[in-house]
């Protein structure tokens, strides 16, 4: 019986080697992390080209913006959560593995989240300078994109992985996802616009950080049976 | 009572129950249908604001209710199907999809219709109604790409089954946000809740419709399953055996 205890790794460290592991598999090809930040930041030029470069106009349209990009630079970071994983089998020792799949599904969002979310709000005040935000409402994009992002990861591995193996996942993915992530984009970019407009901040905060907290109860037991679905 | 139920999830016994199930909802629907359009085109009085536009509602608001309804129909069979493994559940939920989506666009479209002449715009960003409705068509479109993505059956109907699970509990939080993004909007809105009190004449041939358009919801969801069933268990005996007779007979 203790052979056993000690042969069984714990839950937590289970969680903490496969997250180690996929960083470190991040940090090995950094276009991974990269690609997504240039395209937030294309599309985020992509839009004063189009509606012209009026400061007024910019401050106005700027929160909103920049949240569209982020969302689909997650979009575009969330079919490769577990492509990788699926074409080599490291899943499948996943599912077979003692620990609980939905401890390694949320492993696997928060490293995605650490490797995707975590750098655009790292970014985000670059553009935000040239979007002409003020020092106070760049502090709040920032504080709704760490807390958004974290719903996105956790919602989006959901659909990543119904979709995995599939061909053509990359459109339906997005087809799943953004509908379901209308509230994050609702409340993220709206909260950033009330700053601008000199309003208070900490309505859609609040609404943000518990939407993440539901996800983080939801996301995991979703993902993993999705997981077990797709590769059965 | 519950060997009702049982038989009723065997795939044969349903097919052969929901044949004579059938009539009961479509004649009662086609009845109170009937009733309701006459009556709420003819019978119910003009609208004292809005003059005969809003006979629209009797298309409108059934459809609209049945949008929801199909969802939630969909979503508690797929949760069914899920856990208990029950094959016809996932029939159910298969066939209410299209259903749904269906009323969904009617609800949309009699909405921008309706609002053309009252508010003078297709469409109104404003109005949470609208826009989360439209969430919805979006949310049954996904659910159908990704049936039709997978081609295992039992596959695609318990990958979907999870999405739609997750989909009904983030209904009531995106019409919250939406409702809450919308209410900082600057302008009127111009239908309101508690407006003034509907009259019978208007309001009978509206709850007919209502009550009509569930009962043919309820006969073409069952039409819908029996499709479903058949083609499901189309290498089954019983099917096999059903289509010889058939033939037969003619």
């Amino acid at each position: 019986m203790s052979d056993k205890d000690e042969q069984m790794p714990s839950i937590f460290n289970g969680m903490l080697s496969l997250l180690r592991r996929d960083l470190a598999l991040a940090i090995k090809r950094p276009g991974d992390i990269l690609n997504p930040l240039f395209f937030f930041a294309m599309v985020a030029t992509l839009f004063p080209l189009a509606v012209g470069p009026g400061e007024e106009q910019l401050q106005f349209s700027g929160p909103g913006v920049l949240w569209v990009a982020a969302l689909l630079a997650t979009l575009l970071s969330l079919n490769s959560l577990f492509l990788a994983d699926y074409e080599d089998g490291s899943l499948e020792q996943l599912l077979v593995s003692p620990i609980p799949l939905s401890a390694m599904a949320l492993s696997k969002s928060l490293a995605h989240w650490l490797t995707s979310g975590l750098p655009l709000v790292i970014v985000s005040p670059l553009i935000a300078i040239t979007y002409q935000m003020s020092l106070a409402v760049t502090g709040v994009l920032m504080a709704t994109l760490l807390l958004g992002t974290i719903s996105l990861s956790l919602l989006g591995s959901i659909g990543a992985a119904l979709t995995v193996g599939l061909h053509r996942g990359t459109a339906l993915l997005s087809l799943l996802i953004l509908p379901l992530a209308m509230p994050v984009l609702i409340f993220g970019a709206r909260t950033v616009s009330l700053v601008a407009a000199g309003d208070g901040v900490a309505g859609g905060l609040y609404f943000l950080a518990a939407y993440a907290l539901l996800m983080m109860s939801i996301s995991p037991f979703a993902t993993a049976a999705a997981l077990r679905i797709s590769n059965e | 009572m519950w060997k009702f139920f049982h038989k009723l999830a065997s795939p044969p016994h349903f097919y052969r129950i929901a044949k004579s199930m059938i009539p009961w909802f479509a004649v009662p629907g086609l009845l109170l249908f009937a009733y309701g359009s006459y009556a709420g085109l003819f019978l119910a009085p003009a609208d004292y604001q809005q003059g005969d536009a809003f006979r629209i509602i009797y298309v409108h608001v059934p459809s609209a209710y049945l949008s929801m309804m199909a969802y939630m129909i969909m979503a508690v069979s797929a949760g069914i199907g899920l856990i208990w493994r029950m094959k016809l559940a996932h029939a159910v939920s298969a066939a209410a999809a299209p259903l749904g989506a269906w009323f969904t666009f009617l609800a949309l479209a009699t909405g921008s219709i309706w609002g053309r002449p009252m508010w003078g715009t297709w469409w109104e960003w404003g109005d949470p109604r609208l826009t989360s409705e439209l969430v919805l068509l979006f949310l049954y479109f996904g659910y159908m790409a990704l049936r039709n993505a997978i081609d295992d059956t039992t596959k695609a109907d318990r990958a979907s089954a999870v999405l739609a699970l997750v989909g009904a509990v983030n209904i009531p939080i995106i019409h919250f946000s939406v409702e809450w993004w919308s209410s900082l909007h600057q302008g009127p809105t111009l239908v309101k809740k508690g407006g003034p009190a509907m009259d019978t004449a208007m309001l009978y041939p509206l709850l007919a419709m209502i009550l009509g358009f569930t009962f043919l919801f309820a006969a073409l969801l069952l039409r819908r399953v029996r499709t479903e069933v058949l083609y499901r268990e189309r290498r089954k005996r019983w099917v096999r055996d059903l289509i010889l007779s058939a033939n037969g007979k003619s």
